[in-house]
This record gives C-alpha cells, sequence and structure tokens, in this order.
C-alpha cells in the first residue's frame, strides 16, 4: 500500500463528527476567523489567483474549477437600465440532496463558522454584495445550527458592515428551500431564491452575467467555500500536494451501504478505493469477494462493478475512466445481497418523483424509465424491453435544459452495461415459469 | 451581422437573431411547440433541437441559441432527426390520441409535427397519465389530459394579458397547468390562449364540436367591438359564422383580439331583425318592403327637409355616406354619430385622433392617461402600454383607480389636477424623448378636457417631427369614419334634438335616449332587436358586419376594408341597398347601383377612405377652453355588453354575469 493518507495535521474540517463546540470561540480556538482581515487584505485577484494555484474543482459533483469560475465574475459591475450598478452575489448550495450525499450537512453542523469565513473571502475575491446560502428544507438542525453561527458571526462584527475590519460590506443570508432536489442545481436554485417556481433556466446566459435578480451571481457548493479560508492559509501550493494532477486538494468522502463501518471522512483525493475503505470503513460486510457494485459519486453517476472499482483512484479522472464519476463523493457500496435492478429502480423512482417538469425528455422520460425499471425488477418483462429502456434513456440524455435528464438516465445505462446478464436471467426466468403456468394449466 | 452558415448554406442574419430563426432565414422549418415569436422563450419542449457547431456534442435547443458568428448549424442530420423523434415519442407517450373527438384536430401543431417525427407505433406499454380538467371560464375549454406543458399559455397571460392567473403546480409528470384556484381567467384577452395551445388542451368553449376546421370558408373582415379595427378572419359554413380569429397584422392587432371580437359572433343568429316592420297601433306588425318604404315616403313627404341621420357604433363608412347623400338630397346636413351626446371639437380631425398610432405608442416614454379604461375600452392598445412598460415608460393616470394589468401613478380622479399637474409628472413629460396623453371617452364627455390635453400635448412639446403623442381614444368601430363622414354637429346629439327632426334615420344606434325624439318618425335601419329597434316606427332589416363588405375606420385613422362572409337572415339586405332602394321610392335615386359603385363614390367625396392605410390629417388643434373641474367617469359599464350583438350573445351574457357580476349572482343565490 503505497498511498499516503492524510495526516491529522492536514485536515481542513476538524469538526466533522461534532465532539467539539460549533460555536464562535471554539470555531475560533480551530483557527477559523484568524486574521481574516489580511486574508481580505490580499486583494481580489491575490484571492482568485490562489485558488486557482490550488487546483480545487467544485465540490458539488461538476467538478469545475473554483478559481476559474470566480474569474468569470465582473469586475466592474454592470449597469442597469437605469444606468445603477448591479451589485454582485455568491450563492451557496447548502441543498445538498442527492441520495448517498452527506458531507454538507456535517460542516454546517460542525464547522458552520468555516463557510461563513469562507463566503467572506470567497465573496470578496468575487466583488460579491452578498452571500445566500440555500440550506435543503429538510436540514432542521442544520439550519438552526447555520443561523445561529450567523448571527454569532454578526454579533462579532465578522460579517456585515465592515466585515472582521477589513473595510467591505458583506452580508450573509440563509435561505431554507422546501425540498425539492431540483433547486440544487444552480439556476433552478436562483428562481427559487427570487420567490418563483425551482425550473432550471436555459444558459446561455450563464449566472456569471445574469443570475440572482438578473445581477451577476456565482454559485458554489458548501465544500467548495469552506475550504477557502484554510487554503489562504496555507497556500495553494499546499491544498496542490495532495492527489493526482488535476484532481487536487483533500475532499470529504462519505461512505454508506454494505461497509462494517459507514462514514464521513476527509481524506486526500485519488485515493485507491479499497485503501479507502480498508482503511476509514472497516472493509465490505462479508468480505471483499461479497462486494457486488459501487455507486461512487451519489446517486446519478453509473455504477461500477467490483472489480473495476478496486484499485480505481477515488477522484475526477480515475473514475470517469471506469465510466462513471466522482460527484459528490458519496460512495455507495453494494454487495451481493443487494437486489441490484430494484437499487437502480429505486433511484428511477427518486428521478422521477423529483423531475420538475419543465422540458418534456424529463418529465415523461423519468417516468417512463421507472416504470419499465420496475417491471425488470421482477423480470415482468421482454428481452428487447431492455433495449427499448436503454434506448430511452438515451433520448432523455443530453436533451433536457439541465443535467436531471442525464443523471436519471446514467444509473440505468450502468446497470444495463455491467448488469445484463443479470436482468435477462429473470425475464428468462419470469417466462420459463410463466410457460410452466401455462403448460400445467392446460 | 453574424455569419452562419445552416446545412452547407452560408447567410448573414440580423444581430440578436437565435439559431431557429437563422435556420428559418436558410428556408428551414425547425418544428416547435413552445417557442412563440411574441412571447418569451422557454425553451422547453426541446423540438427545436438542431446541431451546433461550436458546442457541446449533443443537440441544442434552437430557439435559445443566440446566433453567432462563424456558427455552423446542421438542421439535417441523423442525431437531430434522433432527437426530434425521441421528443416526439416522448409527447406522445402521455398524449390520449384522441384526434377524432379533439376539437383541434385539423389545425394541431402536435398532429402535423407527429407526421414528419412520429414513430409508426408506441413503445409505451404502460397506463398514460390522465389530469383532471380544469375550469378557465366561459370562454376556455379545457382536456388538460392533452396537454404537453409548453407553457404558452402562462406566458401569455403574464407578459400580454397582465393577468397571472394561469401557471403551473405540481412538478415532474405531475406538473399540471392550471388557473388560480381554478377559477375563471379575468382577461379580456382570456380566448387567446386558445389559439396559443400548440394542441388541443385549451379548446373554444362556445365552438366545442362545431365544426372542422377544413369545412369552414373563411373571409377576411375587420372587427368592430371596438375601434381598434382588429383584422380578424370569420370562418363560416353556410349562412352562420362559427367563428372569428385574429389575422396578423403588427400595426393594429399584433395577432391578438379580444373575447368580445371573438365570441359575440353568436349574437349574430339571435334577436335578428329579418323582415320590416311598420308600427301599427302602438305595436309593430311585419311588413313587406314596399309596405314599408311607403309609410317612409308618406312621412318623407311632410317632413320635406326636416330629416336627421344617427349613425350607430358599428355602421360601415358605406352605410353612413349613402344616408349622407340621401339626406343631402333632401336637404339636410344633420347628420351625428356620437349616440351619447358627446360633443367634443371636431373641426380639426388630428385633435381627435390615436396620432401616435397603435403600432407607436409602444415607443412612448412617459404617458399620461385621461379619463380612459384603456382595459375596456381598447383592450389591445392596453397590452401595447403594457409593451412600452416593459421599455421602461413611465404611465400617470387621471380618473378613478382602476386594474390596467400594470403600474400607474394615479393622480386623483378630478380633471382639475391637469391645470397643474404634480411636480413628479411634468418633470416625466418634460424629459421624456416621447411624451405622450391618450385621452379615452370619459375624458371627451367633460367639458374642457379636451383643451386642456390640448395645452399639456403643446406644453409637453408632444408634438414633433418624428412624433405626435396626442392621443384620442374612442371606442365605437365607427366614429374616425363617421368623423371624416360628416357625422358630427357642433352640439352634438343636442343639436338634433333641437331641430325636432320630423323624420329620423338611425343606422342601427343602439346607444340613443330615444325618449328625446318623441316627435320624430324614426325609422331604423339595423340588424338586431336592441334599443333602436324598440323605440323605432319602421324598421328596415339591415347586414350586420359579416354580412356585408366595409369600410371602417380605426381609432388611428386607419381605414381598413372588411369583405363579406355570410348572407344576411330572412328578408334583410344589406345596408346600402336599403338605402339605395328607398332613395328610390322617395324621389331622390342615389347616383350607384352596386356596393363597388357606392364605395367609389364615396372614395371621390372624401378620398382617404379609398385606400387602405393610415389617413393623413393634418395637425391644426384648435384653441379651446381647458378649464376643467369634475370626476370624471369611465363610459363604459360592462366590456362584454357594449353593442347589439354583444348583448344579443350567449356567450357575452355568460361572461358579464360570471367574470363581473359573480359577486350579485352569489347574492341572487342566496
Amino acid at each position: 500500500m503505497s498511498f499516503d493518507f492524510l495526516q491529522d495535521k492536514d485536515r481542513i474540517f476538524t469538526n466533522v463528527y461534532g465532539f467539539q463546540s460549533p460555536n464562535l470561540k471554539a470555531a475560533q480556538a480551530r483557527g477559523d476567523w484568524d486574521n481574516t482581515k489580511d486574508l481580505v487584505g490580499l486583494g481580489h485577484d491575490k484571492i482568485i489567483e490562489e485558488i486557482k494555484a490550488s487546483g480545487l474543482r467544485g465540490r458539488g459533483g461538476a467538478g469545475f474549477p473554483t478559481g476559474l469560475k470566480w474569474s468569470f465574475m465582473p469586475k466592474e459591475a454592470p449597469k442597469d437600465a437605469q444606468g445603477n450598478p448591479r451589485p454582485s452575489f455568491l450563492v451557496i448550495n447548502a441543498d445538498e440532496s442527492e441520495p448517498g450525499s452527506c458531507k454538507d450537512r456535517e460542516i454546517m453542523r460542525g464547522d458552520p463558522h468555516k463557510l461563513i469565513e469562507g463566503a467572506l473571502v470567497a465573496g470578496y475575491a468575487m466583488r460579491a454584495r452578498a452571500a445566500y446560502i440555500y440550506i435543503r428544507g429538510e436540514y432542521i438542525a442544520e439550519a438552526i445550527a447555520l443561523e445561529k453561527a450567523v448571527a454569532e458571526a454578526y454579533d462579532a462584527g465578522l460579517i456585515g458592515k465592515n466585515a472582521a475590519g477589513s473595510g467591505y460590506d458583506f452580508d450573509v443570508f440563509v435561505h431554507r428551500g422546501a425540498g425539492a432536489y431540483i433547486c440544487g442545481e444552480e439556476t433552478a436554485m436562483i428562481e427559487s431564491l427570487e420567490g418563483k417556481k425551482g425550473q432550471p433556466r436555459l444558459k446561455p446566459p450563464f449566472p456569471a452575467g445574469a443570475g440572482l435578480y438578473g445581477c451577476p451571481t456565482t454559485v458554489n457548493n458548501v465544500e467548495s467555500i469552506a475550504v477557502v479560508p484554510t487554503i489562504m492559509r496555507r497556500s495553494g501550493a499546499w491544498f496542490a500536494s495532495f492527489g493526482r494532477e488535476n484532481n487536487h486538494g483533500t475532499k470529504l468522502f462519505q461512505v454508506s451501504g454494505h461497509v462494517e463501518k459507514p462514514a464521513v471522512f476527509e481524506e486526500a483525493m485519488s485515493i485507491p478505493f479499497k485503501d479507502m475503505i480498508e482503511k476509514h470503513c472497516g472493509g465490505i460486510t462479508g468480505g471483499w469477494d461479497n462486494l457486488l457494485a459501487v455507486i461512487p459519486g451519489g446517486s446519478s453517476v453509473p455504477l461500477v462493478p467490483a472489480e473495476q472499482i478496486m484499485n480505481a483512484p477515488m477522484d475526477f479522472d480515475g473514475l470517469k475512466d471506469v465510466g462513471s464519476g466522482l460527484g459528490t463523493a458519496a460512495v455507495i457500496v453494494m454487495d451481493k445481497s443487494t437486489d441490484i435492478v430494484r437499487a437502480i429502480s429505486r433511484l428511477s423512482y427518486f428521478y422521477k418523483h423529483e423531475s420538475c417538469g419543465q422540458c418534456t425528455p424529463c418529465r415523461e422520460g423519468t417516468g417512463w424509465m421507472w416504470r419499465v425499471m420496475e417491471k425488470m425488477r421482477d423480470g415482468n418483462a421482454e428481452i428487447e424491453d431492455i433495449d427499448t429502456l436503454y434506448e430511452v434513456t438515451k433520448q432523455v440524455e443530453g436533451h433536457t435544459i439541465c443535467a436531471l435528464g442525464d443523471a436519471a438516465a446514467w444509473p440505468i445505462q450502468g446497470l444495463i452495461r455491467h448488469f445484463r446478464p443479470e436482468m435477462e436471467r429473470r425475464i428468462r426466468e419470469q417466462q420459463g415459469s410463466g410457460a410452466e403456468i401455462m403448460e400445467a394449466a392446460e | 451581422m453574424p455569419k452562419v452558415t445552416v446545412d452547407g448554406v452560408e447567410l448573414e442574419v440580423p444581430q440578436g437573431a437565435t439559431v431557429l430563426q437563422a435556420a428559418e432565414l436558410a428556408g428551414k422549418e425547425i418544428p416547435r411547440f413552445c417557442y412563440h415569436e411574441r412571447l418569451s422563450i422557454a425553451g422547453n419542449c426541446r423540438m427545436c433541437l438542431v446541431e451546433v457547431k461550436p458546442g457541446p456534442p449533443k443537440p441544442q435547443a434552437s430557439c435559445a441559441l443566440p446566433a453567432a458568428d462563424g456558427q455552423e448549424i446542421r438542421t439535417d442530420t441523423e442525431m437531430v432527426k434522433k432527437a426530434r423523434e425521441g421528443v416526439m415519442e416522448f409527447l406522445l407517450i402521455n398524449h390520449p390520441l384522441d384526434c377524432p373527438i379533439c376539437d383541434q384536430g385539423g389545425e394541431c401543431d402536435l398532429q402535423d409535427q407527429a407526421i414528419a417525427y412520429g414513430r409508426g407505433g408506441s413503445r409505451f406499454e404502460e397506463n398514460k397519465r390522465a389530469v383532471t380538467e380544469k375550469y378557465m371560464g366561459p370562454i376556455v375549454k379545457t382536456v388538460m389530459t392533452r396537454c404537453i406543458h409548453c407553457t404558452r399559455c402562462v406566458r401569455f397571460s403574464e407578459e400580454v394579458a397582465g393577468v397571472e392567473e394561469i401557471g403551473a403546480i405540481g412538478r415532474g409528470e405531475a406538473m399540471q397547468i392550471t388557473s388560480y384556484l381554478e377559477q375563471a381567467v379575468h382577461s379580456e384577452l382570456s380566448g387567446n390562449v386558445i389559439d396559443l395551445c400548440p394542441v388541443g388542451a385549451l379548446t373554444s368553449k362556445p365552438y366545442a364540436f362545431e365544426a372542422r376546421p377544413w369545412e369552414l370558408k373563411k373571409t377576411l373582415g375587420i372587427d368592430v367591438s371596438d375601434a381598434v379595427g382588429t383584422n380578424i378572419r370569420f370562418d363560416s359554413r353556410g349562412r352562420e359564422v362559427l367563428r372569428v380569429l385574429p389575422r396578423v397584422n403588427d400595426n393594429v392587432n399584433e395577432e391578438w383580439a379580444t373575447d368580445k371580437t371573438r365570441y359575440m359572433v353568436d349574437g349574430l343568429v339571435r334577436r335578428r331583425l329579418d323582415k320590416p316592420f311598420v308600427r301599427k297601433g302602438g305595436k309593430l306588425v311585419e311588413m313587406s318592403w314596399d309596405e314599408a318604404f311607403k309609410a317612409i315616403a308618406k312621412v318623407a313627404k311632410k317632413a320635406g327637409k326636416s330629416v336627421a341621420a344617427i349613425a350607430g357604433d358599428m355602421v360601415d363608412c358605406e352605410t353612413m355616406f349613402a344616408a349622407r347623400e340621401l339626406l343631402g338630397a333632401m336637404g339636410s346636413k344633420m347628420l351625428e354619430g356620437r349616440q351619447t351626446g358627446l360633443a367634443y371639437d371636431t373641426s380639426n380631425l388630428a385633435a381627435v385622433n390615436f396620432n401616435s398610432t397603435i403600432n407607436g405608442i409602444e415607443e412612448a416614454d412617459a404617458i399620461l392617461l385621461i379619463g380612459t379604461n384603456l382595459r375596456w375600452e381598447a383592450p389591445l392598445v392596453n397590452t401595447r402600454i403594457r409593451k412600452a412598460i416593459k421599455r421602461g415608460a413611465k404611465v400617470f393616470a387621471v380618473g378613478p383607480e382602476t386594474d390596467l394589468t400594470y403600474k400607474v401613478e394615479w393622480l386623483g380622479e378630478d380633471a382639475k389636477v391637469l391645470g397643474k399637474l404634480p411636480k413628479a409628472v411634468s418633470d416625466a413629460l418634460k424629459g421624456a424623448g416621447k411624451p405622450a396623453i391618450i385621452m379615452g371617452g370619459g375624458a371627451l364627455a367633460m367639458e374642457g378636457v379636451h383643451g386642456a390635453a390640448l395645452k399639456l400635448a403643446d406644453k409637453f412639446k408632444m408634438i414633433r417631427d418624428d412624433w405626435n403623442g396626442f392621443n384620442v381614444l374612442h371606442f365605437s368601430a365607427a366614429r374616425m369614419g363617421g368623423l371624416m363622414l360628416g357625422y358630427a354637429q357642433e352640439g352634438g346629439l343636442a343639436d338634433i334634438v333641437a331641430s325636432k327632426p320630423a323624420l329620423l334615420f338611425a343606422l342601427g344606434a343602439d346607444e340613443v335616449d330615444y325618449n328625446q325624439f318623441e316627435g320624430s318618425f324614426k325609422v331604423y335601419i339595423g340588424h338586431h332587436g336592441d334599443a333602436g329597434a324598440h323605440a323605432a316606427d319602421v324598421i328596415l332589416p339591415a347586414a350586420a358586419y359579416p354580412e356585408k363588405n366595409g369600410t371602417y375606420v380605426n381609432l388611428e385613422g386607419r381605414v381598413q376594408f372588411s369583405n363579406k362572409a355570410v348572407f344576411a337572415p330572412g328578408d334583410a339586405r344589406e345596408d346600402w341597398s336599403i338605402l339605395r332602394a328607398l332613395s328610390d321610392v322617395l324621389g331622390h335615386t342615389l347616383p350607384f347601383d352596386s356596393f363597388d359603385a357606392c364605395r367609389a363614390a364615396m372614395a371621390k367625396a372624401v378620398p382617404a377612405l379609398g385606400y387602405e392605410g393610415l389617413a393623413n390629417y393634418d395637425w391644426a388643434p384648435p384653441k379651446l377652453d381647458s378649464k376643467c373641474e369634475g370626476v370624471l367617469g369611465y363610459p363604459i359599464k360592462d366590456f362584454y355588453l357594449t353593442n347589439s350583438v354583444a348583448r344579443a350573445s350567449a356567450t357575452m351574457q355568460r361572461c358579464s354575469a360570471e367574470l363581473l357580476h359573480a359577486d350579485d349572482m352569489l347574492e341572487a343565490a342566496e
């Protein structure tokens, strides 16, 4: 085993388990809000440069380079029709609803001040007037913790007018969602923030040009923002020292399913799957031979069968090579006791339920796919139906306004790619048993 | 101008064009459901997918993608075809495919495009989705199972009609289009969603199961329900006009029509005058044309020059011209069209015209409304003002507060304020590049307001080389034509009353208080048994607007020709021919024997009426008293029942009862 596991001294999130208090004093003892004024004092461009140098890629799933994203924000405030300058906004995506993902909640419960400080530094870097933290509606305790932390930060003068003594005015608002997965899509989130029905917008225009209330907006994941102050303190080069080329940094992994000890933990990127499970999760239930498949990045990425995932490095490129993706690093482990068709069918139900209904392929396709998947569960179908199902996923994929259509299609495509024999077996079995009954009846 | 290549053909497209528009310019038809030229872009049907390079390796929605220089657009590749077929399949899996019993059949976008992109059969073996009907009022019938969620109706009601009463609830496949609380949509333009709906989800309630589009004769016409002059098409079968649809005319109605325009036509077969009547012993008795004419001739002989004519709100110019000629031959000039007694100065037609033009008012950046409920007097001018506001115009209004569907700064009900406008208003008008005044029916009714408005127009320099911001908004289709033909006395109707005419011709005039003409022998030439017919001594049954050719002048002075779609019922005749025949009996034979000759004679007398297009009135405003005081009112009390056709229409009565008097109905039920 040659992988260098992340050492305790290099951990960014030191209170994800909530063993210490999340309040301001404890956070400051852990190093948060330490001379934030100087971080801001570095200037807009310096911060963006440092983040670019760190190689930080968005932690929300798509993995877009964060520094690059910030640099799309206008340096000069655009003018509206009356000639008044428009403000810019930072929107922080805390609508963590992807099945399997559970990292942002730990940050908001245990280390909320990392997020708020990150909001100030990132917001300053992109010249934003305020940050809106859009938190998932079901996250009651998290929202309370976050609101408390925001209030603490206001009281201590860390945000608000002359935030942290930096001379920069910056507000942070917490906005609760109402329980729609689609509002985690950045433009749907902006619509929802504006008080409209949460439906993704057409792009272009991109949010950096016209986002919240038509103003330049950047939407970032909670983790992407929360790591920013530490990167700034410890330098981009430090952050870039973890993980493979193009996949740098540390990452909160969330392992659930058939492992001995499911856990959320921070680890360096590019850790091989097997090492990760052995070190942090106590191995697969029933041993490694019992592993069936893994969904490595949250429900919307295709599953990877056991033999392929074993040595795959857990990073963006490594998982792309096995036909899947890192997503939010929400690893769902399934052993051989899993009814794999049913598992994917349940995901199809989720996407059918969460489709916003705006555009045709997703609205109609997700329901169709789920219904066919339900038939596949018991093999109550024809062999050709598998091909039809695959074609339907292809008709949805890439034809929709947002990525939910893709997310609904990929798990099924992964299933068909790797477990077609299993699906065919069920159909044959069903037909066989049917034939026997027919015969018996005669 | 960006240069793009569409299927190998290079062309230049206008700045800001979308890929869809570029492809259309190249002559490629792009299928679409949600995209509509006059609504915002939704991009949700995904039917218009094309391949664009440079870009991601997947098909793009062409309706929402801006055309950029150097783009290579492909509309004919395998990928595009497959993508569209895929979308079409998705649209059809939950569509009931009940075309044989669907009113949209034959004019359905889904049907048409399914021919091009549909699969032969269905691969969807599950149950189809069913959706409950939604109530949207007396006009719009819903079969929501057919809905394909293009949201055109939602965008129309929000953006054009200005009532946010249609929307989507639910998400995913449970998403449904519905009206607010499933109540009737409170808009004068609700019928347009029927045309916009690309499938049979929203169809016409009054026209339900009446006809198939291919059975109908289509005749181009002009609407007379208000003074906008909406360009319409009469769809008729046999002797009946079954429906009215708007035609596209960007200068007038764009492609909208009001609910009254569309649906008052069912009044054309009710309460019709189809035989001549003569009053005998206080009762109207059916007579032959000959007898009726003789009865008139008897009176005319005694009357001599004591003759007058009042024109109604819906008559065509030819009718008014023929009557004018007849009266002229008899030696009278007592003509009036302003039935309710309005007596504003008409010495300069430009001063009573909508000079900015309907299209032009969109460009105004500060608008002062005086005594006008635009939403009822001219709903399609109201939509233009909404557009002006979207471009940044400020709107102020004098009159009782009412919901005009947009933000208005109300300056009170009293006209006194015109003498001393608040500073904010005068600043806005002063600073505006194209300031405008619109004075409506309420303003014309009050003495001094016309003068005050002209004074304001002068003060704020609303009349410039390329802009005339002084507008009078009429709401009678016959008004501008009547004024051009001299249907105006200095003192208005009062002059006619004072002259005590022995013989009075009422040309479809139903809004007159006939008590004022107790001593007169009243001849009503019209088509409906309404107020005018009730008071008449002789009724000569005439043709309604779809039953005759005619010239109409709209509120901006636009001369438009309407064509005859059907024949008038029973013994009714076209108005000009009635007057021509009568003139014979009276011994003053009119010099035309056909409609064309009549129109030619009219064009000779008033050349502007001979050409379609804007009549040119020279701006020479009269000096008028500008002192005014008093509460301005709005003349229209019930939008749906403003004329005799509408009053006879069951649909309009239902609209009135339900949309305007719902509270009264509730009370009566208790």
